[in-house]
């Protein structure tokens, strides 16, 4: 079972947690405004590797805290990493 | 099928090393990636094709779904493309050769509450008139098709009545995943395992190729029938995609002795039911929630799917949990594939498949073959990937795993 650090109860386990997405991030490269509200609005980064992401202790102290999470192994790295 | 007479598996692979170039490369040895080189070499003569994979073929999502076929979608343009496939399905075995184990079985959408079970006469309707035989019935008739089934669903979750699509099947994935290859590679296409695509050529904006661990290798065009990984590849050629990967789990329960019968889906449950050809009970349910590369089952799943199941199949209470297995699935956020040009030139995609790629396999591959070789393919017009930049997304989140 995974566990998973959270800045307020401590290690709980991962099923307490709702995924709250990635931060969305449109590149630069896109510079026409409208392409930039398709980016924003339809696509995604979809990391394979190491993403910053936003979870919700739903079952604990309910509040939303900022992760880094590696998609390939589901293991919560620390934010300083 | 009893006319039919399965003659030996052959796959006749090629050795030595790739060519350094192709008319046509595809990554990803798949269903789709098969299928698509299997119509390009049998329907449309372009047999200078290769197709790539880092495992072994069908050892990604064609190797880890629950082997559904149906074509009860909620959008009109859905129910046509996978009423195509499901009637190419129904072919298939005649047309390659290759016993497929396709079993039509029909398949039972369960409504547990009024306004579910009005969704359910609208879907029966709708799949109607799009050609897709479908029909509302009530619990007498549910139980008649399916004796094991609990109407009063454990008193939480009572059967109103469901839509009953007639020619829901299922089909042993791997051999269709093997009765392509066979096609493909008879017809001298070429297919390279445990061969890694790395990057991709480019030439200023065009595609021009792939780079593999067994060196480089130019191309017309490049098609990716990449799963899970979808991202990473269309990354490389600088295309953006709207597509999440999630994690999809299944299960088999050991051998039921007596006959399940239909295909059984839940809507408000979310779960489906279904037996395979060895007696074991199948059943699977939604996606995880959260993004995830990794193919892992979890105990949570397989407790909240076994009460959900139980809840309106009490014998499955008796059974035990076999086997699990995961997909990585490539979800779109209109929940419909995504599948033809990208805007780079040289550069095609399959993708988007979600929870159902395997029922979308021969139209996939035949209409994706289509398009390359004669430019155009109505089927998928819809499907495109520029439908997002012109706002016409093709929301249909019609089926248990994208609840």
């Amino acid at each position: 079972m995974l566990w998973v650090e959270c800045p307020n109860c401590g290690s709980r386990p991962f099923e307490e947690y709702r995924y709250g997405n990635v931060f969305p991030t449109t590149p630069d490269s896109i510079t026409d405004p409208d392409a930039r509200n398709v980016d924003f609005a339809w696509m995604q980064d979809n990391i394979e590797g190491v993403t910053l992401e936003r979870w919700f202790h739903e079952a604990g102290c309910r509040r939303w805290f900022t992760a880094k999470r590696d998609t390939t192994s589901d293991r919560f790295l620390p934010l300083d990493d | 099928m009893n006319e039919f007479v399965e003659t030996l598996l052959d796959l006749p692979w090629q050795t030595g090393e790739p060519k350094s170039s192709y008319d046509v490369v595809i990554i990803g040895a798949g269903g789709h990636g098969l299928a698509t080189a299997y119509y390009l070499a049998t329907r449309h003569g372009i047999t200078n094709v290769c197709v790539l994979d880092s495992s072994f073929i069908g050892s990604g999502n064609s190797g880890r779904n629950t082997t559904i076929i149906r074509s009860n979608y909620g959008i009109p343009e859905s129910v046509r493309f996978y009423q195509h496939s499901l009637e190419m399905y129904q072919t298939l075995e005649a047309e390659t050769g290759c016993w497929i184990m396709h079993n039509q079985k029909g398949q039972i959408w369960l409504a547990h509450s009024v306004s579910t079970a009005r969704t359910e006469q609208t879907r029966a309707l709708m799949n109607e008139a799009c050609g897709a035989r479908t029909d509302y019935i009530g619990p007498d008739e549910i139980k008649r098709l399916c004796p094991q089934i609990d109407l009063s669903g454990g008193g939480r979750y009572p059967v109103y009545g469901a839509s009953y699509h007639h020619e829901g099947a299922t089909a042993r994935h791997d051999r269709v995943v093997w009765a392509y290859a066979q096609g493909a590679l008879r017809a001298g296409v070429h297919v390279y395992q445990h061969t890694p695509v790395t990057g991709l050529l480019r030439d200023g904006d065009r595609v021009t190729g792939v780079q593999t661990t067994r060196g480089n290798i130019s191309a017309g065009t490049v098609i990716s029938a990449v799963g899970g990984s979808v991202s990473t590849v269309a990354g490389w050629a600088g295309v953006r995609l709207p597509i999440r990967t999630h994690a999809l789990q299944a299960f088999v329960t050991n051998a039921y002795a007596q006959e399940f019968a239909p295909i059984v889906s839940s809507n408000d449950l979310v779960f489906y039911v279904s037996q395979t050809p060895r007696g074991q009970m199948l059943i699977g349910a939604e996606y995880d929630r959260f993004a995830s590369y990794r193919q892992a089952t979890s105990f949570s799943y397989l407790q909240a799917c076994s009460k959900k199941s139980i809840t309106m199949f009490p014998f499955l209470g008796k059974l035990r949990i076999l086997r699990s297995w995961t997909g990585i699935c490539d979800v779109s956020t209109d929940f419909s594939p995504i599948i033809g040009h990208t805007g780079v030139d040289g550069f095609m995609i399959s993708t988007g498949w979600g929870t159902w790629g395997f029922k979308g396999i021969p139209a996939g591959g035949s209409q994706l073959a289509q398009l390359v070789a004669t430019g155009s393919a109505p089927l998928i017009e819809p499907f495109g990937l520029d439908r997002f930049a012109n706002e016409v997304a093709m929301a249909d989140p019609s089926s248990a795993g994208t609840r």
